[in-house]
């Protein structure tokens, strides 16, 4: 064993240096362990959902009110975003598709995009920004004024109380608000391009009906379901696990948009590299746009 | 409800805490907690801010897992029971949060039938006339059942947490810091309600506290915990236990200044830090 005094011999650089080199792998590990013991907790916490979920359903009482937090209160919100979406796709599409002649092509490319893509990605994104924020804060709030550890306390578990109606309103009712995203987009869409470009209807309408298909309509609400789910947990998760105080509530509601939308991202690709591979795979390729 | 009324000396302790071990990360907030609290009992835990006295009342419960050592409610490991088990547990104790911890979203009548919605088949009818009963015993109006908790004073809060903790009749009866924040003329209110409750209900009570004046009025036995950070080595976190009037007769310094309300070597200590960061 090295005294203190053969330590005293050593160069002073290289006492420095190691420490540092220490401490810089020993910040990594810690941020590292933190990431993976964060995911594993919520798929826990998600795997509790779950399991409560099948258990025993929870009562109309607590159904209710989260069924129209989601679903009515989100569907202003959800279609003005649909319809300009759709009106701003004509703006951009147009300028692009005009130069080559191909207008009437308009009506394929918004509505391709609205009902795979926009449609179900933006719903989500509004549903995490307007119910998944507040959410989490409301959690947060009822975590830090111990109301979690009262339901607790008096029998009630506090996942199936609070977390399965949530999780349920947002399972149930994003296909709802991406379909009516989807249509207003639609709506907004031929309303820009037919009423202030000029486009013919009659070919606006032919060229959708030859690209966009049910396919097309069901891949993006099959996604949207997945969306819901992944906005339920995260939220929740991130209200239940809040720290105290005024700050840790702020921190919990922006975190739990953001890593609901990081969440939404990941999740629209890897669903949409399954959804081509299984249409590819099962039917022919369908008709190109060009 | 039956259950036993009395303590007699063979009976096993309705609440059993066997060298607990409670720690939060690196910090060590309970260090071999060893309790046994007799049914019957309403016994005190006092001990200053951050002591681990809300910590220990949440292991009781099982909000609060234990890091090591065991926690025994009516003979039965908290730790070893299903989270059904544990539910069912629980409707037989009563937890009086420190604030209150209503539920905003509901209004007060709603939050005092919430345990009885839960674990009864009661009708609306019968549910209302429960929760009225309780509200009076606790001596608030019967205007209060339709307002909101943001609409209440401390005071009443509290009492409402009490009304709520009481629903279903339990046989332990939790009270976190029952007293903390109210005036005087409130928290003597509080008292005699924790006195009452006990003479109506044969209730098992522990109060957490570090109000010396509730905890005389209230206890047959009390607690000290001392922080787990300024013991010695090996030392037992419970400094003092037994009955109130022993309280100014211990020979613990540690005990006598806290029960006096004297700083002692906290106010070197403050001056030796500040003193540091000049």
């Amino acid at each position: 064993m090295a005294s203190a005094a053969d330590n005293l011999d050593e160069p002073a650089g290289e006492d420095r240096s190691q420490p540092a080199l220490a401490n810089w792998v020993a910040d990594w590990g810690e941020v590292v362990m933190d990431g993976v013991v964060n995911v594993g907790d919520m798929t826990l916490f998600a795997w509790r959902t779950f399991q409560w979920m099948l258990t025993r359903l929870p009562r109309k009482e607590t159904l209710l009110p989260n069924f129209y937090q989601v679903g009515v209160l989100s569907l202003p919100v959800v279609a003005l975003t649909g319809t300009f979406i759709g009106m701003v796709l004509a703006v951009q599409s147009y300028s692009q598709f005009s130069q080559l002649g191909l207008e009437t092509q308009l009506g394929a490319v918004i509505n391709v995009t609205l009902v795979r893509e926009l449609g179900p990605v933006l719903a989500a994104t509004m549903l995490a920004g307007r119910v998944g924020s507040a959410m989490a804060a409301e959690l947060g709030t009822m975590r830090v004024t111990e109301q979690i550890d009262a339901l607790a306390s008096m029998g009630a578990n506090p996942i199936h109380y609070l977390v399965v109606p949530r999780f349920l309103a947002c399972l149930f009712l994003i296909p709802t608000l991406t379909v009516m995203a989807d249509f207003m987009g639609v709506v907004g869409g031929y309303f820009y391009s037919v009423g202030i470009l000029g486009i013919d209807k009659h070919h606006y309408w032919y060229n959708s009906e030859m690209y966009v298909d049910g396919y097309d309509l069901f891949s993006g609400i099959f996604k949207s379901l997945f969306f819901g789910a992944a906005i339920a947990v995260v939220s929740c998760y991130r209200g239940f696990n809040c720290t105290p105080g005024a700050e840790g509530v702020g921190r919990a509601a922006t975190a739990a948009f953001v890593y609901s939308f990081v969440l939404i991202l990941v999740i629209d690709l890897s669903l949409d590299i399954l959804i081509d591979a299984f249409r590819n795979a099962v039917w022919q390729r369908r008709a190109s746009l060009f | 409800m039956d259950r036993p009324q009395t303590n007699n000396a063979t009976d096993p302790p309705l609440v059993s805490v066997r060298q607990l071990h409670v720690t939060f990360g690196r910090q060590e907030v309970l260090r071999n907690v060893t309790l046994e609290v007799p049914r019957g009992q309403t016994l005190a835990v006092i001990g200053e801010s951050g002591c681990g006295k809300t910590v220990l009342m949440k292991s009781l419960i099982g909000l609060v897992q234990p890091s090591r050592g065991q926690v025994r409610f009516d003979q039965q490991d908290l730790a070893t029971l299903s989270e059904q088990e544990l539910t069912r547990t629980r409707v037989r104790m009563g937890y009086v949060f420190q604030n209150a911890a209503l539920f905003d979203s509901m209004t007060v009548g709603q939050n005092v039938a919430f345990p009885l919605r839960q674990h009864s088949r009661l009708g609306p009818a019968e549910i209302e006339r429960l929760v009225m009963r309780r509200l009076a015993e606790v001596g608030l109006p019967d205007a209060v059942v339709a307002k909101r908790p943001a609409e209440l004073s401390g005071g009443m809060r509290k009492r409402v947490g009490l009304a709520r903790a009481l629903i279903m009749e339990p046989e332990l009866v939790l009270y976190d810091e029952p007293t903390t924040g109210l005036d005087p003329i409130v928290a003597d209110v509080i008292n005699e309600l924790i006195l009452r409750t006990r003479r109506t209900y044969p209730v098992t009570s522990i109060v957490v506290t570090h109000d010396m004046r509730t905890a005389r009025k209230v206890a047959d036995r009390v607690v000290m915990i001392y922080p787990a950070s300024r013991l010695e080595p090996g030392e037992s976190q419970i400094i003092f236990d037994g009955p109130p009037s022993e309280l100014d007769r211990t020979d613990d310094r540690r005990v006598l200044q806290f029960v006096r309300g004297e700083a002692g070597e906290r106010l070197m200590e403050m001056r030796l830090a500040a003193e540091a960061l000049e």
